[in-house]
């Protein structure tokens, strides 16, 4: 294929996820919309307004960052896998499988559906929680890159999912017990330096504090870990998932056969 | 006549253990209309599946034009299009965008694809219903849906599994026209069907397999004159249940 036909195929898979992800706004969209505005108004409002303020900034200040991290990760993840694996179970996949389009098109043409909803969920949370408190954003660009790579990075593991997945139940299993412990474990409502040493170190090996982290840094300027050293575990966990998601479409696991 | 299709030696054991194809070796030549016969559970969908890309082979090798499916498969599956034999489309989604979004796959502006679109549905009696989701359409429409989405980047060997199952006489029968008049047009044409009165009246070549294994490759007008008028119906009871009669 010529770039000019890669790039039309990329397109119109791109141009039908956004349709979709449009018309069914109050499946894709609302929902992350309505839940973290309930934990603005719930933690922020009636709980946060008792507690101590954390690095100067007031407890609603300090979850926001997170909150919008929390819809972001659910979002990208919950989209490419359950986009993949119904475009699997009614194997309408066949449609692009039997088609040219190279398999790196394919995987990005599913990877970029779920950092578009991860994108858009982000941006209404953050206008959401515009309504509760006062922010501001120390830094756009690490702002702009932990929302993006975090966005992909998801993505990619929800497409790794939903190749594996055999059932509604495989693509249901990683967010309830894996992802949504990880993610309010993760340092969303907290900072790790309120904990004692050893579980200070235990939060350490949950890749999604980085994140959040990261992401908390670009609108307050504070973090628990090193700024670089959470780029450098959200670039390596998203090189090491495009290359499994690679691998997996080459040997066809999942999708032929 | 020009080889359009070689397959050689071709494999499949599924993970299962199942072997599926067991050295299938076919030649189908350009322009042909080939029927590809055989009992459920035959090998046929799988050998479809191999041409088509959708099932990995464990054996063997296929060219399609001269281009191998394991070198070459972007030329070749843009020469090839697939009407599978279970409905496949987002029933979502209206036809119009299921076609349109066929042919932007295989590299198809946008413009150009609602212009072939018109052209397709048109033919196959589907335009008044473009703007409907699939899901509102009867079998026969679902089944010629399918053939307009294999249609929309014009291939030149369409890939039929079981296209008439479900469709009521009247629609089979202009299926049937419409079928013609493609493979008249000079497209390569392999169909399967258990309809063996379609494959009697649309085919010039006919292969039977069973097990895995081609038990049978001749011309239709061939078969049908060595059996002395005999229908093909009969012609396959015949040879299957004599297949299987034989210690495997």
């Amino acid at each position: 294929m010529t770039p000019q036909q890669i790039w039309t195929s990329y397109y119109t898979m791109m141009r039908r996820e956004f349709v979709r992800i449009i018309r069914i706004w109050s499946q894709t969209l609302l929902p992350p919309v309505v839940t973290t505005s309930l934990y603005f108004v719930v933690f922020g409002t009636f709980i946060g307004s008792q507690l101590q303020p954390i690095d100067g900034f007031s407890y609603i200040q300090f979850i926001v960052p997170g909150l919008i991290m929390m819809g972001v990760i659910t979002s990208a993840y919950s989209n490419t896998v359950s986009t993949f694996y119904f475009a699997k179970w009614i194997r309408n996949i066949d449609e692009i499988l039997v088609s040219p389009t190279p398999d790196w098109v394919v995987i990005a043409g599913f990877v970029s559906g779920g950092v578009l909803r991860g994108l858009l969920v982000g941006i209404l949370v953050l206008i959401c929680s515009l309504f509760f408190t006062h922010l501001a954003i120390a830094n756009v660009f690490v702002v702009l890159a932990a929302l993006i790579l975090t966005s992909v990075l998801f993505s990619f593991a929800g497409l790794i999912n939903g190749i594996y997945a055999k059932g509604f139940d495989g693509i249901s299993i990683v967010p309830t017990f894996v992802l949504t412990p990880l993610t309010y474990l993760g340092g969303i409502f907290y900072s790790i330096e309120q904990f004692p040493e050893f579980w200070q170190n235990v939060s350490l090996a949950n890749p999604i504090l980085y994140m959040v982290n990261a992401f908390r840094y670009g609108f307050l300027g504070i973090s628990d870990v090193p700024l670089m050293t959470c780029f450098a575990v959200l670039i390596g966990f998203t090189v090491a998932f495009a290359v499994v998601s690679i691998y997996l479409f080459k040997k066809g696991t999942g999708i032929k056969n | 006549m020009q080889e359009e299709i070689s397959i050689k030696d071709l494999r499949k054991v599924y993970k299962t253990g199942t072997a599926a194809l067991k050295g299938v070796t076919l030649s189908i030549e350009k322009g042909d209309f080939f029927a590809l016969l055989g009992p459920n559970g035959a090998g046929k969908t799988t050998l479809i599946g191999i041409l088509a890309g959708l099932v990995v082979k464990t054996g063997g090798e296929v060219s399609v034009f001269g281009s191998s499916i394991d070198k070459d498969p972007v030329t070749t599956k843009s020469h090839i299009g697939l009407v599978p034999q279970e409905f496949n489309f987002n029933i979502f989604e209206k036809v119009i965008d299921i076609v349109v979004d066929q042919a932007g796959f295989y590299g198809i502006p946008r413009k150009e694809a609602l212009a072939r679109a018109e052209n397709i549905l048109k033919d196959l009696g589907l335009w008044e219903k473009r703007n409907e989701p699939s899901q509102q359409l009867s079998g026969g429409m679902k089944r010629r849906l399918m053939i307009a989405r294999a249609l929309i980047h014009h291939p030149r060997l369409l890939l039929l599994d079981e296209p008439t199952a479900g469709v009521d006489v009247e629609m089979r029968h202009g299926m049937w026209d419409f079928l013609r008049k493609m493979n008249q047009g000079g497209m390569t044409i392999v169909l399967t069907t258990h309809y063996l009165e379609e494959a009697e009246k649309l085919s010039r070549t006919v292969a039977m397999i069973n097990k895995g294994e081609i038990v049978l490759n001749e011309p239709m007008a061939g078969l049908l004159a060595r059996h002395g008028g005999k229908k093909l119906e009969n012609i396959y009871l015949d040879l299957i249940k004599q297949d299987n009669e034989q210690p495997s």
